[in-house]
C-alpha cells in the first residue's frame, strides 16, 4: 500500500467513526431525516464561510456552516410548531431552500474557485491526500485528517461525559426534563455535534453520502443488540468495517470511493436485516411458521381431548373435522407424534398421557389469561419445536 | 395545621392559545394519596407536566414545600405515562432503573456501585428483580409499569407524581402497585396520582381532585367524592354509572 492509499482509508475510518456516533442517537431519537436536512441546508453556510475564509478546512467555516445545520433544525421545529404541518413537510420546506440558496451562490460566485456542485454532493476521497498540513515548515499529514481528527475527539469526549444525559434524554424526555437534565440542551448539543460532523466529513465523502455514513451503521446495529453501550460499538464497527471495504471495491472497480463506500453500508445492512438472529426477517418469517404449526398442534390436540368417539379421531377423517390442508395435518401430525403426544392404532388418534398433561395445561392457561405461559411451557413439553 | 406539600396558583396553561388548564388553585397537604380524576382533555397530564417544569404555563406558580421546583428537584418523583417512551430502545430494565438516581447525581457524574444497589432494591419491591436484565421491549406492559415504578421508587423523594400508573396492567399488578403507593403513604410520602377508574377512587384514594380544564373540587375522598361532583366534572348524572 502506498502512503496516499493508507491515508485515505485513514481519513475514511476516522469520518466513519464521527458519524456513527452522533447517528446513533438520531436513530433512536427518530430523526434520521434531519441528519439529510442538516447535510444539505449547511451548504450556503459553507459557501458564506469558503468567501469569508477562502479555505476549506478552515475551523471558522465549520462553524459558520454548523451554525447553519442548527438553524435548520430550529426552522424546522419552528414551522412544526405552527401545527399547519408535519415534520417530514417542514424537513422537506427548509433544506431544499436552504440548499438552494448555495447552489446559487456557488454559480455565480465561486465558477473559479475549487468548489463545484458536483464536489459538494459527491466529495472526492481520492483528492484528499493532496490537501496537506503543514505545521512549522514540516508536513504533518492531510488536511482532512487533521480535521476530522478533531471533530473525532471532540465527539468522543462529550459522548464520554454526558453518556448518562444522551441516554436518559433520549429516552425518556419528560423524566429527563423534570430531573433537571434538560432535553433542549441535549438536543441542541447533539445538533451542533451533528452539524459540525456533517460539515467536517462534507469534504470527504459529500454532502448525501454523509447521511449514509451517520444513519446506516446505526441503523445496522440496532437490529443487532438491545443495549446502547453495544449499538455505539456495533456501529462504528459497521462504519469503519464498509469505508475500508467500500475503498478497495472502489479500488478494484475503478469507480467513486464514496460510492463504493455506501453501496457496502447499503450491502452490510441488508444483510443483516435478512440474518441477524432475533431481528432479521428470516428469523422472524421462522419463528411465525414454527408459531402457526405449534399453534395448530395446540388446536389439533384440544380437538382431541375434546372429541372422544372413535369417529372423530379417525386418522383419514382429521381433515374434514379440523378443515385443514392434507400438507398442514401432516406436519402437525408428524410433530405431535415425534412430540410423544399422540398415539396411532388401527388409523384411530389418541391422546398420550403426556399429550393430555399438555393439553389441559394448555387449557387451563388459555381460560386464565395466561397465554404467554404457554411459551414456556412448550420448552418443557417439546422434544422437537414445529 | 399540617404542612403543604404542593401548592399551585392561578396556574394557566396553553396550547396554541387554546387554554388547557384555567387558573388551578391547589394545596396538596403533606402524606396524603390523591388522585386527579376529569375526562379525556381535562388537562389532568398537562397539570402535573407544569408541576414539574416539563411545560411552562403562561401564567401562575408553583411551590414544592414553600420553594420553586428547581430548588427542590430532589423531593420529586415522577411517573410518566407509560407511552410515552419507546420500549424498543436498547436498555434493560435495571438501566431504565438506574435512571431514577440520575437526578441526585447531577450532570456528568456517572452511577456506580451505590445507585446500582439501590435500583435493585427498587427493582425487588417491585417484584421485578428476576428481570434486571430484560431487555425492555421483552417485558409486558405491566411489567414495564412496574420498573417505572421502581424508577420512582428509587429516586427516594418525598412528593411522586404518577400519570395513570394503571393504564394497561392486569389486576394482580394494579394491587401490587397500588400496596407499593398506600406504603409509601404510611411512610409519611405525598403521592399524586391521575386516575380514571373512578370505581376505585374510594378504595385506592384518600383525596382527590376534580379537574375539567378548571378545578372543581379538591379535598378529602370521604367528604367530595359524590354525585355531585361527578357530575359537574364529567357533564352527565353519574348516580347511574357509579351505582351500577
Amino acid at each position: 500500500m502506498s502512503t496516499p492509499q493508507i491515508e485515505i482509508q485513514l481519513i475514511a475510518a476516522v469520518v466513519a467513526v464521527a458519524c456513527a456516533i452522533p447517528g446513533v442517537f438520531l436513530v433512536l431519537r427518530k430523526m434520521a431525516l434531519i441528519s439529510d436536512a442538516i447535510s444539505h441546508s449547511i451548504l450556503p453556510g459553507i459557501v458564506l464561510g469558503f468567501f469569508l475564509t477562502h479555505d476549506l478546512n478552515s475551523p471558522w467555516l465549520i462553524l459558520l456552516a454548523a451554525i447553519t445545520g442548527v438553524i435548520t433544525v430550529v426552522l424546522v421545529e419552528a414551522i412544526q410548531k405552527t401545527g399547519l404541518v408535519k415534520e417530514d413537510t417542514a424537513i422537506g420546506l427548509v433544506f431544499p431552500a436552504l440548499f438552494s440558496i448555495g447552489v446559487i451562490l456557488i454559480a455565480k460566485n465561486a465558477n473559479d474557485v475549487h468548489l463545484d456542485v458536483d464536489a459538494v454532493l459527491l466529495g472526492e476521497l481520492a483528492f484528499a491526500p493532496f490537501d496537506r498540513l503543514e505545521l512549522f515548515g514540516t508536513d504533518v499529514g492531510p488536511k482532512s485528517l487533521w480535521v476530522m481528527g478533531t471533530i473525532l475527539l471532540c465527539t468522543l469526549v462529550l459522548l464520554f461525559l454526558f453518556f448518562k444525559e444522551l441516554k436518559v434524554s433520549t429516552f425518556d424526555a419528560g423524566l429527563s426534563s423534570a430531573l433537571g437534565i434538560s432535553p433542549i440542551v441535549m438536543h441542541y448539543g447533539l445538533m451542533s455535534v451533528s452539524s459540525i460532523t456533517v460539515v467536517g466529513a462534507f469534504d470527504a465523502v459529500g454532502a448525501i453520502l454523509v447521511v449514509a455514513l451517520m444513519i446506516a451503521p446505526a441503523a445496522t446495529a440496532y437490529l443487532l443488540t438491545s443495549d446502547l453501550k453495544k449499538m455505539l460499538g456495533f456501529s462504528i464497527l459497521f462504519g469503519v468495517a464498509s469505508a475500508i471495504l467500500g475503498y478497495w471495491v472502489a479500488n478494484l472497480l475503478d469507480a467513486s470511493i464514496s460510492g463504493a463506500m455506501t453501496t457496502v453500508l447499503g450491502l452490510v445492512f441488508l444483510s443483516v436485516y435478512l440474518f441477524a438472529p432475533r431481528k432479521g426477517l428470516i428469523s422472524v418469517l421462522y419463528r411465525q411458521k414454527q408459531q402457526r404449526t405449534e399453534v395448530s398442534l395446540l388446536t389439533f390436540l384440544l380437538h382431541l381431548n375434546n372429541h372422544q368417539d372413535i369417529n372423530e379421531r379417525h386418522i383419514n377423517h382429521l381433515n374434514e373435522h379440523i378443515n385443514w390442508q392434507k400438507v398442514r395435518s401432516k406436519t402437525v401430525v408428524e410433530l405431535a407424534l415425534k412430540n410423544n403426544m399422540i398415539s396411532i392404532k388401527d388409523n384411530i388418534v389418541s391422546l398420550t398421557d403426556k399429550g393430555k398433561e399438555f393439553t389441559e395445561l394448555a387449557l387451563e392457561y388459555i381460560i386464565t389469561n395466561k397465554d404467554e405461559k404457554i411459551e414456556h411451557m412448550k420448552d418443557d413439553f417439546f422434544l422437537f419445536r414445529g | 395545621m399540617e404542612k403543604i406539600a404542593v401548592q399551585v396558583d392561578d396556574l394557566t396553561v396553553a396550547y396554541n392559545y387554546k387554554p388547557v388548564l384555567w387558573d388551578i388553585d391547589l394545596f396538596i397537604p403533606e402524606g396524603v394519596l390523591m388522585a386527579i380524576v376529569g375526562p379525556n382533555g381535562a388537562g389532568k397530564s398537562t397539570l402535573i407536566k407544569a408541576i414539574l417544569g416539563i411545560i411552562d404555563p403562561i401564567a401562575g406558580s408553583v411551590a414544592i414545600y414553600g420553594e420553586p421546583y428547581d430548588k427542590q428537584r430532589k423531593m420529586v418523583a415522577y411517573v410518566p405515562q407509560k407511552g410515552s417512551v419507546d420500549w424498543d430502545f436498547p436498555t434493560t430494565a435495571l438501566d431504565v432503573v438506574m435512571m431514577g438516581t440520575y437526578g441526585s447525581l447531577g450532570w456528568i457524574k456517572r452511577p456506580g456501585a451505590k445507585e446500582k444497589k439501590a435500583a435493585l432494591e427498587a427493582l425487588e419491591k417491585v417484584g421485578m428483580l428476576s428481570f434486571k436484565n430484560r431487555q425492555i421491549s421483552q417485558l409486558s406492559g405491566g411489567q414495564q409499569q412496574r420498573v417505572f415504578l421502581a424508577r420512582a421508587l428509587v429516586q427516594n423523594a418525598s412528593i411522586y407524581f404518577m400519570d395513570e400508573p394503571f393504564q394497561g396492567v392486569d389486576a394482580t399488578t394494579e394491587i401490587a402497585i397500588i400496596n407499593i403507593l398506600k406504603e409509601l403513604r404510611k411512610a409519611g410520602k405525598t403521592v399524586i396520582v391521575v386516575h380514571h377508574d373512578l370505581q376505585t377512587v374510594p378504595e385506592y384514594f384518600d383525596w382527590v381532585t376534580f379537574l375539567n380544564v378548571k378545578k372543581i373540587a379538591t379535598g378529602p375522598v370521604k367528604e367530595i367524592f359524590n354525585d355531585d361532583n361527578l357530575t359537574k366534572t364529567y357533564g352527565i348524572n353519574y348516580k347511574v354509572a357509579i351505582n351500577k
